[in-house]
């Protein structure tokens, strides 16, 4: 039977190294197959975080060959097994042990986003023309794998100041929505600092579910932003409105 | 608990666990921009040797020429089309990872140290976006106007290869920007609610040829080169326009 070579980040809260496991292959084997494999064969204690195992509740995000993807996506037919296939933990956020991040930063971020509100007196009928639109961001599995491949949080940690594609998505499923009311584009210039995504699409290229994160999501945003903080047209008109 | 990072390991610029050629594309990226760039300068620096018949390069329409500009007329128009290049989001994309190296590609370290985005001078420019495609909406009529005289031959209708050419360079220059994401707002990107199902019809067309945007600007911008170097050519006396009809 056929082996495939696999060395997985092994570590704990002050140190780690890459361990080297062999695994037999079988026909249609995802990454996260093989990880239980080593887990119930080769090393019980290698720590990973999973659930479904069908792509759909984005809980084994990891590095596999350096990019960020979902392990039960993967499939191992689309590495050259006789090379080394690497696993790392997500790199962007605190390693707990082994594959598990402490991913809560992104728990905090999402609390402080302004939830959706009605309109008064809101008929509850939207077109479905303009439910297609937010619909998309509906997919989100939130396996975070967009805010691990983001340089901004990645290289330069600017966590504090920046929300991250992942709430970009859910900020545009919100603000676009056609029975919402509230405003959050002051917010999302000042707080979760769209400014400092400079549209490199990395989040769109790793997104398990295809989202067109970039494009659908973050530069509508930022075109709104335009509109609202940086046209100077717009800005103009808008003061002699409000004066009369 | 006690946390360790992956982020402390890796500081080194440009350090990644990817096992591919990451670097092939910004590469390639760098060479078509980089090739395109010294072209455009070099035609732009000529002031001479774009016009050929019935034919005008892209680079110099509108041929402005007026007494008080004393360099090429190229310059006097070029920045528009160069403006929206240069803050157009796909292009920000391709240059940010080629030439910045911010990131070069994804999962790469990037090397700089201090980051601001485009929240500060120069990069907070590049909201001025859809002003360069207002101003490059307009030149795009002076070119279809240079169309429709390229198939005009001593006041006879005629094609020739030239015609053929700049038809092309304006079909896929129109293209790059009904496909701009600037151009997707104004439509109805700006909107929680279409306003009706022509509206939405159209938002959904640009939408379809936006997702296309990257090949759009790709091969305008080749084709924009070529337009120019062949009516420079045809012009110099290098190569003669052939007729068609």
């Amino acid at each position: 039977m056929k082996e495939a070579v696999f060395k997985i980040y092994r570590g704990d809260s002050s140190a780690g190294k890459e361990v080297l496991y062999k695994v037999p292959v079988e026909e249609g084997m995802v990454v996260l197959d093989a990880v239980h494999y080593i887990q119930r064969n080769l090393s019980p204690d290698i720590a990973v975080r999973w659930n479904c195992k069908a792509a759909k509740c984005g809980s084994c995000s990891a590095e596999v060959n350096g990019k960020p993807r979902l392990m039960c996506k993967t499939r191992l037919d689309d590495f050259n097994l006789n090379d080394e296939i690497y696993i790392r933990p997500m790199k962007s956020f605190p390693v707990i042990k082994d594959l598990v991040c402490d991913v809560s930063w992104n728990f905090e971020v999402n609390k402080k986003i302004k939830p959706f509100t009605p309109k008064e007196n809101t008929k509850w009928i939207m077109k479905q023309r303009d439910v297609d639109r937010v619909q998309e961001f509906r997919k989100c599995i939130e396996c975070f794998a967009c805010q691990n491949v983001c340089h901004v949080i990645r290289d330069h940690n600017l966590k504090p100041k920046f929300a991250g594609p992942r709430f970009f998505v859910r900020i545009a499923g919100l603000e676009m929505h056609p029975l919402d009311s509230e405003n959050r584009l002051e917010q999302l210039k000042n707080e979760y600092g769209i400014g400092f995504c400079n549209i490199t699409k990395c989040c769109t290229e790793v997104c398990p579910e295809d989202i067109h994160i970039t494009d659908n999501a973050i530069i509508p945003l930022k075109e709104r932003v335009v509109d609202r903080f940086y046209d100077p047209l717009k800005m103009f008109f808008r003061k002699i409105l409000s004066r009369r | 608990m006690s946390i360790a990072t992956l982020e402390k390991q890796d500081k080194k610029a440009l350090s990644t666990n990817r096992t591919d050629n990451w670097w092939l594309e910004p590469l390639v990226y760098a060479i078509g921009l980089g090739l395109f760039l010294v072209y455009a300068t070099w035609a732009a620096f000529q002031g001479k040797n774009y016009e050929s018949g019935p034919y005008l390069s892209p680079f110099y329409s509108p041929l402005i020429i007026v007494s008080w500009w004393k360099f090429s007329p190229a310059f006097l128009i070029l920045w528009i089309p160069a403006g929206f290049r240069l803050t157009c989001y796909y292009y920000r994309k391709a240059y940010y990872r080629s030439y910045f190296l911010g990131p070069p590609a994804c999962s790469v370290k990037s090397p700089s140290s201090t980051y601001s985005g485009e929240t500060k001078f120069p990069f907070i420019l590049q909201n001025l976006h859809r002003y360069f495609l207002i101003g490059a909406t307009v030149l795009l009529l002076f070119l279809w106007s240079d169309v429709i005289k390229s198939f005009n031959f001593n006041g006879k209708f005629g094609v020739g290869v030239g015609s053929i050419v700049l038809l092309l360079n304006t079909i896929l220059l129109s293209l790059y920007s009904i496909s701009c994401h600037s151009f997707r707002h104004l439509i109805g990107g700006c909107m929680d609610s279409f306003k009706c199902g022509y509206q939405f019809n159209l938002y959904h067309k640009i939408s379809c040829a936006n997702e296309h945007h990257m090949f759009w600007a790709w091969t305008s911008l080749f084709m924009v080169g070529f337009a120019d170097l062949y009516v420079r050519l045809c012009s110099m006396g290098v190569w003669t326009d052939f007729r068609l009809l």
